[in-house]
């Protein structure tokens, strides 16, 4: 299994999950748990993800796309980094 | 299960606080390449580098794609140049710029932005070889793109090369003058050190030790955005808790250094060697280690109270990465170049920031006199001087103290001068009008100190 997070971040508006869930199930990515809450007015999801074979740097150029056209900022990471960091 | 707010504060890191991999630096070993004959010298290191070097650059890039962290150098650093030319035949300056014109070929046709390694270490005396290759350093330079030079005068262990620092300060203003269309820019490309270390990735001073193996990978990691935004969040605080902050940041920074060092490693089938934990500041506004000191409370950086928070800064960044990395080398600490420095700059510019505190402050910090530029009037002699202080502080302080400076001709105090890119604009800092010329013209070589004689 090969994880990432999604990270997207931004006013809240209609269909943000539904425009990102469905570009990763077009990818053939498996979402693997989801968290949404509102942190300082702003719309926070965060998903962890299994990007099997896709490249971080490519899904983060599809995933530019929608950040884009919806004025969001969604970043996509390796998991190892976040554990490398956070956990000794 | 990483809770949301680690999440985050990796991402910002990223975002907003410009955290990034400096560099990923292959150092590789010239010493089989040696033979009387330049061009077949010539070849062999070509071949070398090639070979070694040839997947560097994917690989970084790859490690970029896979990981989603910006990683903005890959470079190569080589052997001490000198040990190749202490082996030709013929010890000429044309045949010394040739080795720089095949480096400067090499690493362009595999893609690195800059290659260290044109250098000689001549902290006791020189060779024949080490004398040809330091008098060819101004044309080398001036003659070539991504080639950089260092040259070492000076060790706790041997004392100071004073024919070598009187050298440095002559060779200085030849290469100011070769490249004088574009600001002195040669010097940008040259550091005259004390105390060089070996697995150093940074450049311009960047070479591949004597004491290191056939290949290494070795990673330098910054970050000074990201210890400014986390300091920002203890205003007023007590230095205990300073400390602490900048310790903590420095260790997730390291983490992941240490990851990127590690995968380029396995990928490239190459030995890892070190991270260097340095924060090294880009021109990029809030990438700058002024900011951070001035985040301290300090006014503006250079003031009065600027060489503790520096030292303060230093030694936590260290304690900070030492336990997040498996081994910790290179510079390690807190760089401070004025020119690369967007705080050190307006420093700089409104007279905070003079040659003389930086001096003071290059006692507690990771290097030296780095990135200034002085007026082109500056007599070489003045130029050897400043060599020998800094030189003095970092064997006496059994540190790494380095000069890198910039007597651009034609330039006065007040001027500009433009390097471009990572290397900034410097503000032209006055010296001393007083000569240090019977001073620096005695020769010979101050003796060792007494901390050198630890057995």
């Amino acid at each position: 299994m090969n994880k990432a997070v999604i990270t997207v971040i931004g006013k809240d508006t209609v269909g943000i999950i539904a425009k990102v869930s469905n570009l990763l199930f077009e990818n053939n990515i498996n979402i693997l748990d989801i968290s949404q809450t509102i942190m300082q007015d702003l719309f926070t999801m965060i998903m962890l993800v299994d990007i099997k074979d896709v490249q971080v740097g490519d899904l983060q150029e599809k995933l530019d796309v929608i950040s884009k056209e919806m004025n969001l900022s969604i970043r996509v990471q390796n998991e190892e980094i976040f554990n490398s960091m956070h956990r000794i | 299960m990483l809770n949301p707010f680690e999440i985050l504060e990796t991402i910002n890191m990223i975002d907003k606080e410009n955290l990034d991999i400096r560099t990923i630096t292959m150092g590789i070993s010239l010493k089989n390449c040696a033979d009387p004959d330049i061009d077949k010298v010539c070849e062999k290191v070509y071949k070398k580098i090639t070979t070694y070097a040839g997947n560097l650059v994917k690989v970084g890039c790859d490690i970029e794609k896979q990981f989603g962290i910006p990683i903005i150098n890959k470079r190569i650093s080589v052997t001490p140049v000198a040990t190749l030319v202490d082996v030709l035949e013929e010890k000429t300056i044309d045949n010394c710029v040739k080795l720089a014109k095949t480096l400067d070929r090499a690493a362009k046709d595999v893609g690195v932005n800059f290659i260290g390694g044109f250098s000689a270490l001549v902290h006791k005396d020189f060779t024949d070889g080490e004398a040809a290759l330091i008098r060819s350093i101004p044309r080398a330079l001036a003659e070539t793109d991504i080639v950089c030079s260092s040259v070492n005068v000076g060790s706790t262990k041997a004392g100071i090369n004073m024919d070598a620092v009187a050298a440095m300060g002559r060779i200085i203003k030849q290469a100011a003058e070769l490249t004088k269309d574009n600001g002195g820019f040669a010097c940008a490309k040259l550091v005259v050190f004390c105390n060089a270390v070996e697995d150093n990735p940074f450049m311009a001073g960047a070479f591949h030790g004597e004491g290191e193996g056939e290949c290494v990978i070795n990673v330098g990691v910054s970050g000074p955005g990201v210890v400014k935004c986390a300091l920002e969040k203890v205003k007023g605080e007590p230095f205990g808790v300073v400390a602490d902050t900048i310790k903590k940041t420095a260790f997730k920074i390291t983490r992941m250094g240490q990851l990127v060092a590690q995968e380029a490693s396995k990928r490239l089938g190459v030995p890892f060697g070190i991270v260097d934990l340095s924060l090294a500041p880009t021109p990029a506004v809030g990438d700058s280690v002024a900011y951070i000191l001035e985040e301290m409370g300090l006014e503006k950086c250079g003031t009065h109270g600027t060489t503790a928070a520096l030292a303060l800064l230093n030694d936590a960044v260290k304690k900070g990465g030492v336990m997040a990395s498996s081994y910790v080398g290179g510079l390690s600490g807190a760089f401070i170049p004025v020119s690369e420095d967007a705080g050190m700059i307006s420093a700089a510019q409104c007279g905070a920031l003079t040659l003389e505190k930086l001096e003071a402050m290059t006692c507690v910090c990771s290097v030296g006199l780095d990135m200034i530029a002085v007026p082109g009037d500056t007599s070489a002699e003045t130029i050897s001087a400043i060599i020998a202080d800094e030189a003095a502080i970092g064997m006496v302080n059994t540190k790494t103290t380095a000069v890198r400076i910039i007597p651009g001709p034609g330039t006065k105090v007040g001027d500009t001068v433009e390097f471009g890119g990572l290397l900034g604009s410097g503000p032209v800092m006055p010296v001393k009008e007083y000569a240090s010329t019977d001073f620096i013209n005695r020769g010979g070589r101050i003796p060792a100190p007494l901390q050198a004689l630890k057995n």
